[in-house]
Formats: C-alpha cells, structure tokens, sequence
C-alpha cells in the first residue's frame, strides 16, 4: 500500500507541493510522488526530503491536458499500487482530481484543511463560513489540500527519480498561448496579502498597495466592485464569488467587509483592517485594526516595515 | 449548436449559516435559495450569447427536487428554451455528475457548461466528473469562450496566468469571471418562463463515493485590537513579536 502524490514541476517545486508531500507522509504509507513538467532530476530528489521515497517522471506530457494527466496518473496509481492519491488543490488538481475520480471510481475529498481525523477529513464549505467532515465510502481515496493548510516538513533525504510510461495518449487541446505576468506572487498560494476596495477611490492610487506589498513580498488583492470596474484585474477579486483564500497576513485598505468579501479571506491567520468609517463591519472580522485614511497608513505603514526590515 | 448548462440551488449569500439534527444538517430555516451565482452569471449568459450569435438551443439541466423549480423558472426567465430536472436528492458530485452525464450523452449535446464551483460545497468536481464520463475534453476556469463552427477556442486560467487554447467540440467547461455579465430578467421572460418545457426525468442508479457526516462554525474571533493610524511601529511590532506573521 502506498500513497501517490501528483506534482506539477512546470515552473519547478512549488511550496504547495511540498505541503502536498508532508500531508501525504502523514497518512502513514509510503509516499511515491508522480510528476510532470520540466523540473531537472536533482530538482525533482529534493522531493524526498519532505518524506517522498521515489519520484516517478512522465517526460512527454508537457502541459497541463486534464485528459492525459489523469490517464498517466492513473498508470502510476495501478502500478505503485496506491490507495490514496494526493494533489495540491490548485488549478490542475481542480480539472485533473475529478476526472481522475471517475476514472478509478474513488471518492474525492476537494481542499482538505487537515489531515484524517478518524474516517473523515475536514474542509471549507459555504465559501469558509463553515467546516464540514467529509467520510469517504470508496477504498482507493483522492484528497487535495488546500495550499497553506499545513507547513511543509523536510526531516528526510534526497530519493532517487524514475522515468515513467503514463501512456498519456494524444493532447486534444491545442495551446495557443499563455500569458504568465513575472514577478507576481500567485494570490491563493501567497503567505501575505495586501488587499484594497472602493475606499482607494480610483486605479490610479493602487500605487500605495503595490508599494507594500512589494515591502513584505506580499501578493495583492482587491474586492469585488474594484474589480468589476475595472480598476484590477480579475484574478485579483477575493470572496465569495472570487478567490478564496488563507495566507498567513491579510491587510485590507478601503473594505467595508461585506459578508461576501469575508467569506472568502475569514479562513486567514491574521487579518488587520485599516478603514475610515469605525462602524464598518470589517473590524469585527480583524485582529488588528487602524481607524483612519488609507491613504495615509499605507505609506506610513511601507516606511514601518522598511525600517523593521533594515534592522531585522 | 446544442448547448446544456448545469445549475445548482444555493443558499443566497446573506444567509445566515447553521445546522441542525446534531449539526449534520443545514439548516434551511429561512434560506432563500438562488441560481448558484457562477451558474447564472456566467455559463447561462455566455450560453445565450452563444445562441444569439450562431443559433441553436440552449437547454438548462438540474439535479433536485421539486422544491429546486422554482431557481430552474428563473433560469429559463433569463432565457433558455427548455430545462430538465433529473428527479433525485442531489446527494454527492459524483452521483450528480453521472446524472448530467448520461442526459449529455443520450441527447448529443455540443457543450455543457457548468459554473466555476458552487458557493455552498466549493468543490469545482461537477463539470471535470461529467467530463471524464463522457470522455471529453474539460476546460476548467474559462473566462473567455468563443465557437466557431466547431472549434472552440478558451481563455483559461493557469497556475500563475492564463492560456489560451483551441478544442474541438463536444466538450465540458467550467465558467469563471469574465465570461459574461449578469442579466436580470424582464417581465416577459418571466411569464413566457411560466409556459417553457420543464421535463422531470427519472435518475439512472449510481453510487454515493463521499458524505459529509457533520459541520461545524469557526470559532468567533476575539475582540480587534486598535492601533493608532500614526503609530504603524506599533503595528509592525505586534505582527512580529504577537502574531508572528512578518
Ligand atoms: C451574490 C453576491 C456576491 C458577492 N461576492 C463578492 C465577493 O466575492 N467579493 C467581494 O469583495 N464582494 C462581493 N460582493 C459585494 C459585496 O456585497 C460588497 O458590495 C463589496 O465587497 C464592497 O466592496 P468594498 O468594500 O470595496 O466597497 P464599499 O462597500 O463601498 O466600502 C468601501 C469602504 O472603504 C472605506 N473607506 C472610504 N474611504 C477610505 C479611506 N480614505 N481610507 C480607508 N477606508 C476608506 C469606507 O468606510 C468603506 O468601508 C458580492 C455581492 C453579492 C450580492
């Protein structure tokens, strides 16, 4: 018996991989991971010291066709023998993990929060207003966590990397292009967050938000109206109807707190809100709150954490 | 071109969250439901997009009760030709998505849409499980579709971006933001929506593979602390030293 945990290696090992890893190492198995991508072999070894005893390598799928992701993932779970397989839940696990479902007739368990208590797993339901325990009625099991969940633990040692046969068969969609911006932290895998709404004004004051962000190493976001007017882009809009997400940091400016913006950032460690209204129903969600302008707090706040990080 | 867009009943976002029976169920005393937001927003709009610019039929499919008609009239007010209610309690991704799939299957459709996730389960598996049944390709996230002929063309998101890509149709997507703008629909739709075609179809039989055996509440948050918006030191201290976060 053993556990199969699937990583994108595209853009190398990303730290939710690695929480993958350590999650899978938790179950109590031995844990084989499966990849695809570019990653380079001693790259793809530093895997076993999050707890992976082999690193098998499908070298001939290079993008990301749910389709033959799962028939290869699907090859290794037959032949490593796998009662549960894992996935990060990112953007592949969300198309990849439910065909796979299908395809092998097990039970999936979507943003695990934890590890297995008993028969069940818990995970975010009513977009983070709620935890439910999720049992599992099928022998093999497929759970993906939710990136942020756990912290990533690496006691191990390097392990040895296979070339795999997925028998992936043929891509049926053609990539055409994709559009990759640089230097930005991915929101839902960001440990800290600078996040702004309607109280900024206009786009043309976002300057203060990515000016902090940039100070911490934080991603930023926005709310739903900044959104669709037009101010930020898309994949900036958290709640509800957008992202939901959990870093470690979140710091809203200008957010009144709707509950449908809550829904989707109450799962963060800490959340400071800076607003100007003291009635605003964001304070009772923060740890930490400012009761005043964001235009001003932000930068004084840019010029606090540049002066802790020079003497740190 | 015949088109087919799953909806889900889900709680309006205002709801007040609870449970019952020893907090195994939701409690549904005084929930509105509504068209799953991503379902309505997105896939059922981009659909009758679709069906303004190249013709055929856009049918509307839901796997429920009785008491889910109600959202599926507002659907077909919004626009739709017809709907179907597979007649079944709704009870895991998987048994909903066999449901869909076999319907798709049997009735030859070109393209079934469904929304990103539904806002109560926030498990994003209907539409990659119906999919995978129907052995079709699946493109989750899209927040652009075109058709042409019989060639789809998607921009979809990717870890870190987005890509844009080309598929021949039949095949499933999941709709996200950027797809289309809500409709909000007008006296005549809602009464011509009162006389469209609501067949109720019996469910094929398939297997529950998950369950949610109980639910809890986060616990409440303790009192906000405030600082003084001239001392963000203060701040920057407690993030460090308290909350340890920076
Ligand atoms: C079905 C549905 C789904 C939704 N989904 C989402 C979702 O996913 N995400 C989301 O965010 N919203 C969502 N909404 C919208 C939500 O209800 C709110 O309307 C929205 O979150 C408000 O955005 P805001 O806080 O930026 O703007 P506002 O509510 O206008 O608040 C602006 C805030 O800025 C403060 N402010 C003004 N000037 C300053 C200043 N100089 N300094 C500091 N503070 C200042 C004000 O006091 C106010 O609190 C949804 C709504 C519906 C009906």
């Amino acid at each position: 018996m053993s556990t199969l945990v699937y990583i994108n290696s595209r853009d190398g090992i990303a730290k939710s991989a690695t929480e993958a890893i350590t999650y899978a190492k938790k179950l109590g198995e031995e844990v084989i991971a499966i990849t695809t991508g570019g990653a380079d072999d001693a790259t793809l070894a530093s895997l076993g010291e999050f707890g992976a005893s082999k690193v098998l390598v499908e070298r001939s799928v290079s993008n990301d066709d749910a389709q033959q992701l799962t028939k290869v993932i699907a090859t290794a779970a037959a032949s490593t023998g796998a009662s549960t397989i894992v996935f990060s839940h990112d953007l592949i696990a969300k198309s990849v993990a439910p065909r796979l479902s299908v395809r092998l007739k097990a039970g999936l368990i979507s943003g695990a929060i934890e590890i297995p208590q008993g028969d069940t797993v818990k995970v975010n339901v009513f977009s983070g207003k709620a935890f439910g325990a999720v049992k599992i009625a099928s022998e093999q099991k497929i759970i993906s966590v939710l990136p942020n969940s756990l912290q990533p633990e690496a006691n191990g040692s390097v392990c040895t990397v296979e070339e795999f046969n997925g028998n992936a068969g043929e891509a049926k969609i053609k990539l055409i292009e994709t559009k990759i911006p640089d230097g930005e932290i991915p929101l839902p895998e960001a440990e800290l967050v600078v996040s702004a709404g309607r109280g900024l004004k206009g786009p043309e004051n976002w300057g203060m938000v990515e000016g902090l962000a940039k100070t911490l190493g934080a991603a930023t976001a926005c709310s739903r109206p900044v959104a669709d007017i037009g101010w930020r882009p898309h994949h900036e809009h958290v709640g509800q109807t957008g992202v939901a997400i959990r870093p470690n940091l979140y710091i809203a400016a200008g957010i009144s707190g709707a509950i449908q913006h809550l829904a989707g950032v109450n799962g963060s460690k800490v959340i400071v809100v800076i607003n100007t209204d003291s009635e605003a129903p964001f304070f009772k969600a923060a740890d930490y709150g400012v009761l005043g302008d964001a235009f001003e707090v932000l930068p004084r706040l840019n010029e606090a954490i540049k002066k802790f990080k020079a003497s740190n | 071109m015949k088109i087919l867009v799953c909806i889900s009943k889900s709680p309006d976002t205002t709801s007040k969250i609870a449970f019952t029976d020893g907090n195994s169920k939701f409690d549904e005393n005084g929930v509105q439901y509504i068209v799953n937001p991503y379902d309505e927003w997105y896939a059922l709009v981009r659909a009758l997009e679709l069906k303004e610019a190249n013709g055929g039929t856009v049918s509307i499919i839901n796997v429920g009760t009785t008491q889910d008609d109600a959202i599926i009239r507002k659907a077909l007010a919004i626009g739709a030709d017809d709907a179907v209610r597979i007649d079944a309690n709704p009870t895991d991704a998987y048994y909903v998505s066999m449901q869909i799939a076999a319907y798709a299957k049997a009735n030859s459709y070109d393209l079934v849409l469904t929304g990103k996730e539904t806002i109560n389960y926030n498990g994003s598996q209907v539409g990659g499980m119906i999919s995978e049944a129907m052995d079709v390709p699946f493109l989750s996230l899209a927040s652009k579709l075109e058709i042409n002929g019989t060639t789809a063309s998607l921009e979809t998101e990717i870890v870190g971006g987005l890509q844009l890509v080309e598929v021949e149709l039949p095949i499933v997507v999941s709709c996200a933001k950027g797809m289309a703008e809500q409709r909000i629909p007008n006296m005549r739709g809602i009464m011509a929506a009162r006389t469209k075609p609501l067949n109720v179809v019996a469910p094929i039989e398939v297997e529950m593979l998950t369950s949610y055996e109980s639910y809890t509440l986060p616990e409440a948050k303790s009192a906000c602390r405030m600082i003084d918006p001239e001392n963000m030191d203060e701040l920057v201290e407690l993030l460090h030293q308290e909350a340890k976060v920076i």
